[in-house]
């Protein structure tokens, strides 16, 4: 301890390299691990080529890797302060995806800057778990028994959602609500606040669903009996259990699953990328990833429980929650236990503005970690 | 309110007790975990519950998705003649097929194939039963005969058509068209009682022969189907295949028939509704077997039309009905022979009796006609065939009785029902007086004497008569047959030892082949036209006009009684019987001229052409068929 704090006190140079030696180098390495199974899918999903899939996405992982060390080292203080603009022009950029967004399967999701899709749902949640985080660093438990505290983060949460689903994009949707939600409730929220909150939900969800568009509500229905369309909503769910299925318990072997190297498997290289892994590595091979995913959740939990100060905390928290519900809804979609819904699979799935999304996002986590002890401008808590 | 939990000091770097909000964050978030890893958990669970529980279930589905069975008709035999000469083969035949099982919206897709290649309202009626009465795994064939542009469309829009397939099938290909129709026959696609009996049969595809030997070789030429297994992506498009049993295909019938001799005999026939048939007297093979006029047996391939149907069902030349073996003629004086034979056998004739004809002959109060109105005067066996007269036969034929005329006509395979490869042969007739019983009417001296000449009931089939000519002129009872090998074995018959000797002693064989060769090569007989102009060859036969009414005496005796004024269909018909070589018998013709009126005219011309083409047919063409045991003549 007394060996850090030297570093830390260190000039300038050196604090760049005491910084480095902070970093959670393990969970780099589960990062990286992680990563690899997606190339390996990816390669698969191909056909057995690193092109176009695994080639590219092992470029922006690679670049990713610097950004996320880049950010690793940024202090919490600059991460502040970095908050509300990278907030607001996340939301910017939402906006602009609903007035020239490019639209794919039926929703606006994307924009496209210089050759590149941006998604900047990925963006957003981000931002809105660094702007909550900020935001409850300083509004600390005991100012939140008064409801007015909680009303601008409320509102920060519904800005996104609203737009994200006006996109729309349900399931993006309900994740960001989540990881908001996550953020409130480990931040204090008090129990009767979330009761008097959650007694209209019933109500609020048949307007939801009247509003919904036919192909959501599409996705309601078939996903409640997806035979009732085997060629059409269904195909998805359907094919996809099959895959996952026919797996078994050792798999089909590597670059042999028929289902997904026959085509049955649509989106097998973004959305399905787990059912093409599970088809050809089996139920081994599916419940190793699904290990290293929870081993990545868990991390970023312990990274938040570790840290000493609320913004680091709730950072981690809201993080490892955004990766979590990416997991958990991707998951339960490709194994038919939810309607299908556009949610990748995290450093697995193709995708470049998800994959820096995703590694900003571990940036985040790291720089909690490599700042845990810092302590800055939490009020009534001062440090002794 | 704040409780300070010291539960946790590990996940902690320091006990942080004077901050409530770090003591909640550490239960709540402790909790969200717990619901994270739960949650993971959880679905852990279910793909234990999908791939390792239910993993037999789904990988039957993958193996569903992914393999396709298709059942596929086999290749038909094809039908050679005796040199190998394709008479009815297969054609490629490019086809869409829709394979209901694969498709949940057979109407939909119909209508967006139809926008394509349009279908049809006689086959989309088709394609409606056939989906009513089909199995859902058995394709329906929706258009053939695509050409590369339609193909190109298909396969461009093939995700908007599933279930819609390109399969590549034969179709019946006859080189010859008419030419061999009533042999070969013609294919059709089965009915409902024979895709009811064979499931199999519903293959598009599939033929069933309706007609000729593709009708009674159907066993044989149809071959068994087979299946492929083939692998499939999601949208249909074939990956690869798996697994492959062309079932076995059809196998090849070699016929007796020489292609060229049957070009050769149609020609000689020309416009005349007739039929011919050319037999290797020695062993029953049907060199040519020509029925004018014919049809396509192409068209009934893909169905036809009502008005080209009404058009050969009106023709009263009767171009669908095998004359050969289906029409049945009296065969008039070509009878005179099998007369002889019967009496010969008897003994109610020697060859050195003499009978007089004064031109009639008087039995029972009626007078029976000559065909000479002033009588031939006396005349032994040979002369009574040579100058065919009618007078001779009617006494022949009283002492004789019909009974025994009866069984050597059976003998020599008139009235009989040959052994012949074809459907829809008949039998003709050789009355007797028990038939004319079993008929409640009486049988009296008159019938005979008229049956002596080959009139009255008497009615047999133009390959009978060559049939009967083979065997008086070889003594073996040979049956004519048209497959000479399947799957290239000989089949029996080719030899002729094969066939039993007839019962009929040589010299008395020999008496019938003498008076067949006065008729022909003597002065004065009734067929000088048939003498043949090969040097050294010399032919045998017998004419015939056999009348289709009884002359009345009126016309008769008006003395001008000519036939030929007669309306077509009731003039005679114009027979003759012949075989050559004479003193190594190699061929039998028989040629039947429809109301042709003189056989000596008409019929024996045209015999002694056929035969000159059987016997002089190009040596580069003749090249022996395999298995050919009878030594060359010349």
């Amino acid at each position: 301890m007394n060996f850090q704090k030297r570093l830390l006190r260190a000039e300038p140079n050196f604090r760049i390299l005491a910084k480095l030696w902070q970093v959670n180098w393990l969970y780099v390495l589960l990062i990286c691990v992680l990563a690899g199974v997606g190339y390996g899918a990816l390669y698969s999903a191909a056909g057995g080529s690193s092109r176009p899939f695994a080639g590219p996405q092992s470029i922006r992982f690679a670049i990713g890797l610097v950004m996320m060390v880049c950010v690793a080292l940024t202090s919490p203080r600059v991460l502040v302060r970095l908050a509300w603009p990278l907030y607001g022009l996340s939301m910017l950029l939402l906006v602009a995806v609903l007035r020239m967004g490019h639209v794919g399967k039926g929703a606006e999701r994307w924009l496209i800057v210089g050759g590149m899709q941006i998604q900047p749902s990925e963006l957003a949640k981000i931002a809105l778990v660094l702007v909550l985080a900020t935001w409850f660093h300083r509004v600390n438990y005991r100012k939140m028994a008064n409801p007015l505290y909680l009303l601008p983060p409320a509102l920060l949460v519904l800005l996104p959602v609203g737009l994200v689903l006006k996109e729309p994009n349900l399931g993006t949707a309900v994740i960001t609500g989540l990881v908001g939600a996550a953020i409130f409730f480990a931040a204090g929220m008090r129990i009767w606040q979330i009761a008097l909150l959650l007694a209209p939900v019933p109500f609020l969800g048949k307007i939801v669903y009247a509003h919904l568009h036919d192909y959501q509500k599409a996705r309601i229905t078939t996903f409640l009996h997806p035979e009732s369309d085997p060629l059409g909503a269904g195909y998805n769910i359907i094919q996809s259990k099959i895959a996952l299925g026919s797996g078994g318990m050792w798999g089909q072997g590597y670059l042999h699953g028929t289902q997904g190297q026959l085509n049955f498997l649509p989106e097998k290289q973004t959305d399905f990328i787990f059912t093409m892994i599970a088809e050809e590595w089996g139920y081994v091979g599916g419940i190793a990833v699904i290990g290293l995913l929870m081993l990545m959740i868990l991390g970023g939990m312990l990274i938040a429980l570790r840290s000493r100060n609320q913004f680091g905390r709730l950072l981690g928290l809201g993080i490892a929650t955004n990766f979590f519900l990416y997991c958990a809804v991707n998951l339960s979609m490709v194994m038919g236990a939810i309607p299908v819904g556009g949610v990748p699979l995290p450093l697995i799935s193709y995708g470049g503005s998800a994959m820096l999304t995703v590694m900003f996002g571990f940036g985040l986590l790291l720089s909690a970690w490599v700042h845990r002890n810092s302590r800055f401008g939490e009020a009534e808590t001062e440090e002794r | 309110m704040i409780r300070r939990r010291k539960t946790m000091p590990r996940l902690m770097s320091r006990p942080d007790t004077e901050n409530p909000s770090r003591g909640v964050f550490t239960r709540r978030a402790l909790v969200v975990l717990t619901a994270q890893m739960a949650a993971l958990g959880g679905l852990g669970h279910r793909l234990y519950e999908l791939q390792v529980r239910d993993g037999d279930h789904y990988a039957r589905l993958a193996e569903n998705n992914r393999v396709n069975r298709r059942l596929i008709a086999p290749p038909r035999g094809r039908v050679v003649d005796r040199f190998g000469i394709a008479v009815a083969s297969n054609k490629v035949n490019w086809r869409a097929l829709l394979l209901p099982e694969e498709t949940s919206d057979i109407p939909g897709t119909l209508d967006r194939f139809s926008a394509l290649l349009p279908i049809e309202p006689r086959d989309r009626a088709r394609i409606e039963r056939e989906m009513r009465h089909k199995r859902r795994f058995i394709p329906i064939m929706l258009r053939d005969f695509l050409s590369w542009d339609d193909m190109a469309r298909i396969e461009l829009n093939a995700p908007s058509l599933p279930g819609v397939v390109i399969d590549v099938g034969t179709t019946r290909n006859y080189p010859f068209g008419p030419l061999l129709a009533h042999v070969v026959g013609y294919v059709a696609p089965p009915g409902e009682a024979e895709v009811a009996h064979d499931a199999t049969m519903a293959l598009p595809g599939m033929r069933i022969g309706r007609a000729g030997l593709e009708q009674t070789q159907d066993a044989q030429l149809r071959g068994t189907v087979g299946a492929v297994e083939i692998e499939v992506n999601s949208v249909g498009r074939v990956m690869a295949e798996l697994s492959r049993d062309d079932g076995q295909p059809g196998d090849e019938i070699t016929l007796t028939v020489d292609s060229g001799l049957q070009q050769a005999v149609l020609g000689r026939i020309a416009d005349q509704s007739a039929s011919a048939v050319v037999m290797d007297c020695r062993n029953g093979e049907v060199l040519a077997m020509v029925s004018n006029p014919s049809f396509d047996p192409s068209l009934f391939d893909s169905g036809v039309s009502q008005a080209q149907w009404a058009e050969w069902t009106n023709d009263e030349r009767t171009p669908l009905i095998n004359k050969a073996v289906a029409g049945v003629y009296p065969p008039g004086s070509t009878f005179k022979p099998a007369v002889a034979m019967a009496a010969l056998r008897a003994g109610t004739l020697s060859p050195a009796d003499r009978i007089f004809c004064p031109g009639y002959l008087d039995v029972g109060g009626t007078r029976f006609h000559c065909w000479s109105r002033y009588g031939h005067g006396s005349l032994t066996l040979r002369d009574g065939l040579k100058f065919s007269c009618d007078v001779f036969f009617y006494e022949v034929a009283r002492r004789t009785g019909m009974d025994a005329i009866a069984a050597a006509a059976h003998s020599f395979g008139l009235g009989t029902s040959l052994d012949i490869e074809l459907p829809h042969a008949r039998q003709g007739l050789i009355p007797t007086p028990q038939w004319r019983r079993a008929h409640g009417q009486h049988w009296n001296g008159g019938d005979t004497i008229v049956s002596g000449i080959g009139q009255g009931f008497v009615q047999v089939t133009p390959l009978q008569l060559a049939t009967y000519v083979s065997r008086l002129a070889s003594g073996r009872a040979v049956q004519p047959h048209l497959v000479r090998a399947v799957s290239g074995k000989l089949v029996e018959g080719t030899d002729p030892a094969h066939w039993p000797a007839l019962e009929m002693p040589d010299p008395f064989l020999d008496q019938l082949r003498q008076g067949m060769f006065a008729v022909v090569n003597e002065p004065h007989g009734t067929a000088p036209k048939a003498r043949l102009d090969i040097p050294g060859v010399q032919m045998a036969g017998k004419t015939g006009s056999a009348q289709v009414r009884r002359v009345s005496r009126a016309m008769r005796e008006s003395g001008h009684f000519d036939s030929s004024a007669l309306p077509w269909e009731y003039r005679p018909h114009a027979l003759f019987i012949c075989f050559a070589p004479f003193d190594a018998p190699r061929y039998a013709v028989s040629v039947v001229v429809e109301h042709g009126n003189a056989g000596a005219a008409v019929a024996a011309p045209l015999a002694r052409d056929i035969m000159t083409d059987a016997l002089t047919r190009d040596p580069a063409n003749r090249k022996e068929p395999p298995g050919q045991v009878v030594a060359e003549i010349e």
